[in-house]
């Protein structure tokens, strides 16, 4: 190899990494841009912005969880019924008359104690694969969630159990009008993955669960407690399936039976989308929000354009496909072989 | 130097069953510092299952292990990294998606703590690492680059970095070369002399004479799960040893 054909290899091998880790961002501007275009009146305008927002607050949440799953080489295919059941616990309490920060916390222990029996049922019982035991609790969670509430909606909750999914900043102050006001679940949103990209990047935990994504067997041989840290990991992505429950009956008002039916099939396919890898080890936080964003934007403007739902399934499948096949290219020539 | 032939770890009538299979019986093993133990032995004969009962991945049924003259008991390879007994395994054990840095301090990283959570100090890692791998004369282009990228003597490298980053006294290695092409595997038998020089006692599991013969100063084989024959190498012949391996004396 001469030495410019070296040049031309190692700058292309110095934008791998950026490409990595910043390729899924270019195609969410690209997205913005050309919905931008196609909608110049509405899209960008602060109502739809803050829309989006809101449509994908609690999607958000339960993508996160899986995500941090999906980073160990796991599934959890019961954060959707987490949810519901958390949720509907959230809507027994309420109308029990409990003061409203009881309530306020119920789906999170919730979420946290479902999460706890994934990861405990997969490790202890040893189950070949977490695909077995997730998909027995979401029919167990969702089986409870309806058994407990007779399978019948719950309305009707107080303003400070529905501030995080319905409450508005107002803006006022800065100026704005009053309909420019900031939905308490984006900040939300922000504030959950600030916290839980600190988790994943800088903590020795979040390392951990890369390396066992990485090579589970490197882990062990290395004096990592595995099944302590997967109990962790399933634990967090319950406990994030439960803030999405508080979040949901503050938009929602209710608990509902349906509540978040085949949003766990969402929550993969954001991560799937966001670059995080199936094999596990492989994913950024930044990407799932990404993906989770390039749904949201999806779902949004083929609804402005009045496109049918059912094309809205076909475009998402399709990214689905070719976000992992840009994927498969990449490390086609990323990696040594 | 008077360490030079203090006996660093000794196992007696180790003994393992999985089920009703007997893997080893009253199996008897010593190392001592800056000395390299060969351990040779046809597959099943029980080499990496004696391996990894000396790291503490599995509890022996019967017999015990002895390290600087005190029986230990091992419950988990942290025990044994705890007194410095190290294991290369012939897998690796490196998590292709992390960092060589990353990969050498896995489990025992440097941190900052903040209450209940345990940040990672990078730039200590990237500082130990660097001078670690110069230590070593292991040639990267950075501490920085994922271990999938490199090639397999570069892995192998950074798997014996790992094995050594905390004062190892004993390192045991799998296979060493089995997966390397061949001009790699003159830099990992030099890499085991060096090692062998700074008072750690060696033990290679091995197929391959050329690599017993290039670094080994004792040879021991099993068959069948039991201790078959020994002697200084020195004293015998690689015929010699090829025979012990198919059960003949």
């Amino acid at each position: 190899m001469d030495s410019k054909d070296q040049d031309k290899d190692s700058l292309y091998l110095k934008l791998i990494p950026y490409f990595e880790k910043y390729g899924i961002l270019l195609l969410l501007v690209i997205m913005i841009v050309v919905m931008h275009f196609l909608q110049p009146d509405v899209f960008l305008s602060w109502r739809n912005v803050t829309n989006v927002f809101k449509q994908i607050s609690w999607q958000s949440m339960l993508a996160l969880g899986v995500f941090m799953v999906i980073v160990t080489a796991g599934i959890d295919l019961s954060v959707g019924s987490i949810m519901m059941l958390s949720l509907m616990i959230l809507a027994i309490v309420a109308k029990a008359g409990a003061p409203w920060y009881i309530v306020v916390i119920t789906p999170l222990i919730a979420g946290f104690l479902c999460g706890l029996f994934n990861g405990l049922g997969i490790t202890l019982l040893r189950m070949p694969h977490p695909f077995i035991m997730t998909l027995g609790t979401l029919y167990i969670f969702r089986g409870t969630g309806n058994l407990i509430s007779g399978g019948t909606p719950i309305s009707g909750f107080t303003d400070e159990v529905r501030y995080l999914g319905h409450g508005r900043i107002d803006l006022t102050w800065l100026g704005l009008e009053k309909s420019q006001y900031l939905p308490v679940s984006l900040v939300l949103i922000a504030i959950v993955y600030i916290i839980f990209w600190i988790f994943m990047n800088k903590t020795r935990t979040g390392k951990w669960i890369y390396a066992i994504g990485g090579n589970p067997n490197a882990a062990r041989a290395s004096g990592i407690n595995v099944n302590k840290i997967l109990v962790i990991v399933y634990s967090l992505c319950g406990f994030l399936s439960g803030i999405g429950a508080l979040i949901l009956a503050g938009r929602t008002d209710s608990g509902y039976p349906n509540a978040g039916l085949q949003s766990e099939l969402d929550a993969i396919a954001a991560c799937i989308i966001g670059g995080a890898s199936f094999f596990g080890g492989r994913g950024t936080v930044l990407g799932v929000f990404a993906g989770v964003m390039i749904m949201g934007i999806l779902r949004n403007g083929l609804n402005l354009m009045d496109v049918s739902s059912f094309w809205q399934q076909v475009l998402i499948g399709s990214i689905i496909v070719l976000a992992v096949y840009v994927d498969v290219l990449r490390r086609d020539f990323g990696t040594r072989k | 130097m008077s360490s030079a032939n203090q006996l660093l770890l000794e196992a007696k009538n180790v003994t393992k069953y999985f089920g009703t299979i007997t893997a080893l019986e009253n199996v008897n093993l010593k190392i001592h510092a800056g000395e390299c133990l060969g351990v040779v032995g046809d597959n099943g004969a029980g080499k990496t299952t004696l391996m990894k009962v000396l790291s503490g991945l599995y509890k022996p049924s019967a017999g015990s292990l002895h390290f600087e003259g005190k029986e230990k008991v091992l419950e988990s390879p942290r025990d044994s990294q705890n007194l410095g007994l190290e294991m290369v395994y012939q897998d690796l054990a490196l998590a292709g998606n992390l960092p060589i840095g990353e990969n050498i301090f896995l489990g025992r990283e440097p941190t900052t703590n903040l209450g209940l959570l345990k940040f990672l100090d990078y730039k200590k890692i990237k500082e130990l690492t660097e001078a670690h791998l110069g230590k070593l004369r292991i040639n990267v282009k950075s501490a920085d680059q994922k271990v999938e990228e490199l090639s397999g003597g570069q892995r192998q490298a950074v798997a014996i970095a790992r094995s050594t980053a905390f004062n190892a006294k004993v390192v045991i290695m799998d296979e060493p070369t089995a997966a390397l092409a061949i001009k790699e595997v003159g830099k990992v038998l030099d890499l085991i002399n060096g090692l062998k020089k700074t008072g750690v006692g060696v033990i290679v599991i091995s197929h391959r004479m050329d690599d017993i013969f290039a670094v080994c100063d004792r040879v021991m084989a099993l068959f069948q799960g039991t201790n078959f024959a020994e002697s200084e190498l020195s004293n015998t012949s690689r015929d010699e040893v090829i025979g012990w391996i198919m059960g003949k004396k």
